[in-house]
């Protein structure tokens, strides 16, 4: 595999580069302290649950601030990737660091962001939002404030006192997402997040993730089965498949929606969907 | 389903009122075809023996005193359920070290536990709040364990991801979590509650309506033991009732599918689709609609129509 080579890419495309400048309305509650994006690499490793490897030899190196966007057939370990990388799940050998050191275990810097509605539903969308400001152990006011500044930048400001039930499936990703960003993550990693949505409510939530990823500078690894999203989203795409990371590919144009046909990225989007086999 | 709650209420007084007529009827005429109501006080003779009883001391010392004995029992093995409950699901050492011991002792009645109870304690108040606390452990336990194991992993992840230890799992997800399931528990507990703390009050009891229930069947007083049983009837309506209505409260976060209560829900769907209606293109904005306008959504408008 030629994927240590391409990973050692140093990211030209630095956070601000992709602030698509719509100048977000911030409230002056300090919603991103801007924090430097964390380096996620595994080197060797085996992935799965013990006894049921599903990924072997994996080498792949997450450069601080970059989206990588993973793709691959279902059931071909991208959530078991995501997993192992939240600290969740135990790698089998080999070893994952986090910015040079051994990564054992979830932390807060290091925010998931589920397909399936992880809200709590007991809570209402804005205390789903202050729940890792909680933890964090900020005051009762401050995370108010900050939870509802996240809502409102998600464009949830009417819906903070819904519980997750009562709102839609695209708002549920949302909130779900502001949850993510509120304790400002150093790395943020999705797994299928807007996966059960149409495709319309879709491509609006790429947009918002694209925005209200500006600024916090977060390392963000993206999972997704849709190519075109990976293609749109990252900065670099990795292709899973046949238990290995078959390749890691630079795309040309990133989240820029009038690349879609630029000839690199058609050339790119052939190559991908041929190495997945469709 | 679409009857007013008057309406509901009427009709569960009519029931009521149609169940004590019948037997006013039955026994006023003592009708004895095979089942016997010729021994069978009247509904009027009850009511004057309750009528009686209100006005002496005993009575409400009976009562206290029950009462006292079902809920110091009742609180207890919630707690002491819950926090068993909970251990045995989360904690595999916990699950081999409680779990033989817990199943061998949940097959026993609890009121077959009387002896032991004289035997344990002291004095036969402490026998009585441990018997009813017994026959109330084991449901909550049984339902908060069953409830903890079917809890949706996801939660959990959520909240280890957000840097969350074991207590703030235990708090945020877990317990809330198994609430409905909880309250299920609890609402049977309550109910084998009852019929333990009479039965211990009837052995070995001193005061207790259970106590002057057999009283008063042992002097032939049968409106007596009528008092005894409409009092038991209408406490434990009340305290089921009680446990019913704070399990409601507490999961009212619960998606209720069909008729919800005080009509909150029509207004807030209300406000769902005037947020819609602001996104269409069609030009139907409500006047809910520019109210909802807020600051931060002028770079969102355009796209938000995606976004409902």
């Amino acid at each position: 595999m030629s994927t240590s080579s391409e990973t050692t890419r140093a990211t030209g495309d630095t956070p601000e580069t992709f602030a698509t400048g719509t100048g977000t309305p911030v409230t002056g509650a300090g919603v991103t302290a801007p924090a430097r994006g964390t380096r996620l690499a595994l080197r060797g490793a085996t992935l799965g649950r013990p006894g049921a490897p599903v990924v072997t030899g994996v080498d792949l190196d997450v450069a601080p601030g970059e989206i990588l966007t993973v793709v691959g057939s279902s059931g071909c370990g991208k959530s078991t990737l995501l997993r192992t990388l939240a600290g969740l799940l135990p790698l089998l050998s080999g070893e994952v660091t986090q910015d040079g050191r051994p990564l054992t275990g979830p932390a807060a810097d290091r925010a998931l962001v589920f397909q399936e509605d992880a809200l709590l539903p007991w809570r209402t969308l804005r205390a789903n939002v202050e729940l890792p400001l909680a933890i964090k152990g900020l005051p009762r006011a401050e995370r108010r404030a900050q939870a509802d500044a996240w809502l409102g930048r998600v464009g949830l400001a009417d819906h903070a006192r819904q519980l997750p039930h009562r709102v839609s499936g695209g708002q549920r990703q949302r909130a779900q997402l502001a949850r993510a960003l509120a304790a400002a993550p150093r790395a943020v990693l999705m797994d299928e997040p807007f996966g059960a949505l149409d495709a319309q409510t879709r491509a609006g939530m790429q947009d918002l993730l694209v925005e209200v990823l500006g600024g916090t500078g977060a390392t963000v690894v993206f999972v997704t089965h849709d190519v075109d999203e990976a293609l749109f989203l990252g900065d670099r795409v990795a292709l899973l498949g046949n238990g290995r990371l078959t390749a890691v590919r630079d795309v040309p144009r990133p989240r820029d929606r009038t690349a879609h046909d630029d000839p690199a990225r058609v050339a790119l989007r052939r190559d991908v969907l041929s190495s997945l086999g469709t | 389903m679409s009857r007013r709650p008057a309406a509901r209420y009427a009709l569960r007084a009519a029931s009521l009122a149609a169940a004590l007529g019948l037997w006013q009827l039955l026994t006023s005429l003592n009708v004895d075809l095979w089942l016997r109501f010729s021994q069978f006080p009247t509904v009027a003779d009850v009511a004057r023996a309750f009528g009686d009883r209100l006005s002496g001391p005993d009575y409400w010392t009976d009562l206290t005193d029950s009462l006292t004995r079902i809920l110091t029992g009742f609180l207890l093995a919630a707690v002491l359920g819950v926090a068993t409950g909970v251990l045995v699901a989360r904690s595999r050492s916990a699950e081999d070290v409680l779990g033989p011991v817990l199943e061998v002792v949940r097959p026993i009645p609890a009121i077959a536990l009387v002896p032991v109870a004289i035997l344990l304690f002291p004095s036969n108040e402490q026998g009585i709040v441990f018997i009813t606390c017994t026959a109330a452990f084991f449901p909550v336990l049984v339902s908060t364990r069953h409830s903890v194991r079917a809890l949706t992993p996801v939660w959990e992840e959520a909240v280890l991801t957000m840097g969350g230890g074991r207590w703030r799992v235990l708090g945020s997800v877990v317990l809330p979590g198994a609430l409905p399931g909880i309250f299920g528990g609890l609402s049977v507990g309550i109910g084998v509650s009852w019929i333990c703390v009479i039965s211990a009050e009837m052995i070995s009891g001193q005061y207790g309506v259970g106590y002057r229930t057999w009283q008063d069947y042992t002097v032939v007083n049968y409106a007596g033991v009528f008092v005894g049983m409409v009092t038991i009837g209408v406490l434990g309506w009340l305290t089921s009732t009680a446990v019913e209505l704070l399990g409601q409260w507490l999961t009212r976060w619960l998606p209720r599918t069909s008729y919800v209560p005080g009509g909150r829900m029509p207004r807030a769907a209300a406000v769902a689709v005037a947020g819609t209606g602001r996104r269409t293109q069609a030009g139907v904005p409500t006047g809910a609609g520019s109210a909802l306008t807020s600051k931060d959504t002028e770079p969102g408008e355009a796209r938000d129509e995606h976004l409902v």
